[in-house]
């Protein structure tokens, strides 16, 4: 009996034991063919049995969900080499069309404590020079391996194994592309379950979907969760009281403040890059208007002051100047206010309204929520004016947030009468659904580089 | 041939005579329902005969008091209050997309609702303001406000205090129907008073 009831409570400690399944899978549904192929090896492994992790399942995944790379398939790659000095030929490798081949190793260090070695090599480089390229330098003759792009070794916490595979991802974008990887980063979204007790909840992920955790359930709305420049805390509105007012949460330790709680609307945080401000839509003087509330002194400044609605600021990199939506021209259109000068300025001029943008964070483009024929799409323009470019071609697309890198937009659309999260690159050629197995997916933010 | 044409003559007139008959009898009884139904100081007659007096085969009417002003006043009151509490049931109603004007069809369902605040004082109702999932969320906040807002201004020029009246927006965060199609946008687009 005793043994039976042992038996009982194990299994149920495991299903306790089980994390939240991911609502986040990846599905692409554009832009496979302007991806360059790359060669990913799976790294060797110095010790018996098993590798105690497979970092090149992970990092294939981050380079296909970037929409730049598509990983050449294991059954075609020419070799397993493990290291650059493995490779005797390098047009085996040149001829795949890759642009770069990911080769290392991982070796136990100390208990718990492994050590990966990993390449970057170039094949097509690797061809030409044969793996040793030489110049002159001061009138000797010097060599150099320039066709390995970048050569690492760390030492890695079997604890850290899953982030480490994305700090690789990193370097090999990196290095292929020039620009900073975002494979290190996060998402926060509100998830809606109408079936259960607390249908409202506020959720981060890593930026793929894994290790999802819910910070927040709640029986009423939550809404525009806002990321601190730290990566460390979630400012967002909750009904919970029966009226909106805007909470800042630190995600590691569940401690929560209560911002605002004015009469009216409490709406549309956003935490300023400098991490000193936070802009906000108050209606307590009437209309729906910007304030910002320094977060030292909790003084608040009001920005706008129109009778019409004044909604969703959006800061420029600088802390200085916010992007906002208005009506006071007729229809919503974005506009720029520069706090210093308090002088607004209109942004949008195409189709029949332009609302929800957001500023990339290197300032150069406005990614916006653009009505055209009344279909609500994303679309971009440089900023502050220039050319305009629609993304989409869905119709009901909602919440665009930008990747700390400027790469990727994330953002909320309908597919098949549900909401979902959904991708799509800078440049609108690649595009993915992130497809939630039950419920609604909104309101998503990407986090800054953590 | 004659003969046939005549016999359908007959059939025709005799069928519509009893149709006519029929409607007439129904219209009587209409009219006594409404009149039974309303509490007035009126007798309730006519078709309301006892069973004993329907089976000795006669009906008995009767003739409409003459009522005085007050009397007359305080019967149009009690009418009017029985439809305004029946009207109260209804608490929503429903906007144009994009718009946070007041329908005509709603004007009568206000009233009611005024009327209740306006007779109790120290009542207090809440407001809430939706919209259908077009646009963006925190936009959709801002135009939810404006179309409860709306609702208060109507009830204030029909005399209720502002002090009974406070707002809530919800945006698109609590849809009644997740579709996508107009239907469900129509009925998502609505105001509630909560009492």
């Amino acid at each position: 009996m005793k043994q039976f009831t042992l038996v009982i409570i194990a299994c149920f400690g495991l299903f306790l034991m089980q994390p939240a399944h991911s609502t986040l899978e990846i599905v692409i549904t554009e832009g496979t063919d302007s991806a360059r192929p790359v060669a990913v090896v799976p790294f060797h492994w110095f010790g018996e049995g098993e590798s105690p992790y497979d970092f090149t399942e992970v990092v294939s995944a981050d380079l296909l969900r970037s929409g730049r790379f598509k990983p050449v398939a294991l059954s075609e790659l020419p070799g397993l080499p493990s290291s650059d000095a493995d490779i005797t030929d390098y047009s085996a490798w040149a001829r795949l069309g890759v642009e770069a081949v990911l080769v290392g190793t991982v070796d136990e260090f100390a208990p718990g404590r492994y050590e990966v070695t990993y390449q970057v090599i170039d094949p097509l480089r690797g061809q030409i020079t044969g793996g040793l390229s030489s110049y002159l330098q001061d009138e000797d003759l010097a060599f150099e391996q320039d066709h390995i792009l970048d050569s690492r070794t760390s030492v890695v916490l079997d604890t850290q194994f899953r982030q480490y595979a994305h700090r690789i991802s990193d370097v090999v974008y990196e290095a292929l592309t020039g620009e900073r990887g975002a494979f290190l980063t996060r998402i926060a979204y509100v998830f809606v379950d109408p079936d259960a007790d607390l249908p409202y909840q506020l959720m981060v992920a890593d930026y793929d979907g894994e290790n999802e955790r819910v910070l927040l359930r709640s029986p009423q709305p939550i809404m525009s969760p806002s990321w601190s420049p730290d990566g460390s805390q979630l400012a967002y509105v909750s009904f919970e009281n029966r009226r909106a007012e805007i909470f800042t949460q630190d995600i590691y330790t569940t401690q929560r403040e209560k911002l605002t709680s004015f009469p009216g609307i409490n709406g549309s945080p956003a935490w300023s890059p400098d991490g000193k401000k936070m802009a906000m839509v108050l209606s307590k003087d009437g209309a729906p208007d910007i304030y910002v509330m320094d977060l030292e002194s909790k003084r608040l400044q009001k920005i706008t002051n129109h009778w019409r609605i004044d909604t969703e600021p959006s800061w420029t990199p600088d802390s200085n100047t916010l992007v906002f939506t208005s009506e006071r021209g007729g229809r919503p259109q974005l506009y720029r206010v520069d706090l210093d000068t308090a002088k607004v300025r209109r942004l949008t001029f195409n189709g029949e309204a332009n609302l929800g943008g957001t500023v990339s964070p290197d300032g150069r483009s406005l990614v916006v929520v653009n009505q055209t024929n009344g279909r609500f799409h994303i679309a971009r323009q440089d900023f502050p004016t220039g050319n305009f470019q629609e993304l989409t071609q869905t119709s009901l697309d909602e919440s665009p947030s930008v990747a700390p890198n400027g790469s990727m937009i994330i953002y909320s659309t309908t597919y098949q009468s549900r909401q979902v999260l959904a991708l799509v690159s800078m440049d609108g050629r690649f595009q993915a659904r992130l497809p939630s197995r039950e419920g609604q997916v909104k309101s998503p933010a990407w986090s800054p580089f953590l | 041939m004659q003969h046939k044409t005549v016999m359908k003559g007959v059939i025709l007139s005799a069928s519509m005579l009893f149709l006519a008959a029929c409607s007439s009898t129904s219209d009587e009884s209409t009219v006594d329902e409404r009149r039974s139904a309303e509490a007035g100081s009126q007798q309730s007659i006519g078709s309301g005969a006892t069973e004993s007096e329907r089976r000795r085969g006669v009906e008995t009417g009767a003739a409409d008091r003459i009522l005085t002003p007050e009397e007359e006043r305080a019967q149009a009151r009690e009418e009017r209050q029985q439809r305004y509490a029946d009207l109260r049931q209804e608490q929503t109603l429903y906007f144009d997309f994009d718009d946070a004007s007041i329908r005509g069809e709603f004007a009568e369902l206000l009233a009611a609702h005024a009327d209740y605040l306006t007779r109790n004082p120290s009542v207090t109702v809440v407001i809430e303001g939706h919209t259908d999932e077009r646009g963006t969320p925190e936009y959709n906040i801002a135009l939810g406000e404006r179309r409860a807002k709306s609702v208060v201004d109507y009830l204030q020029s029909l005399g209720v205090s502002s002090r009974q009246m406070s707002v809530v927006s919800y945006g698109e965060e609590r849809p009644v129907v997740r579709q996508s199609n107009e239907r469900a946008w129509a009925q998502n687009r609505r105001a509630i008073l909560v009492y």
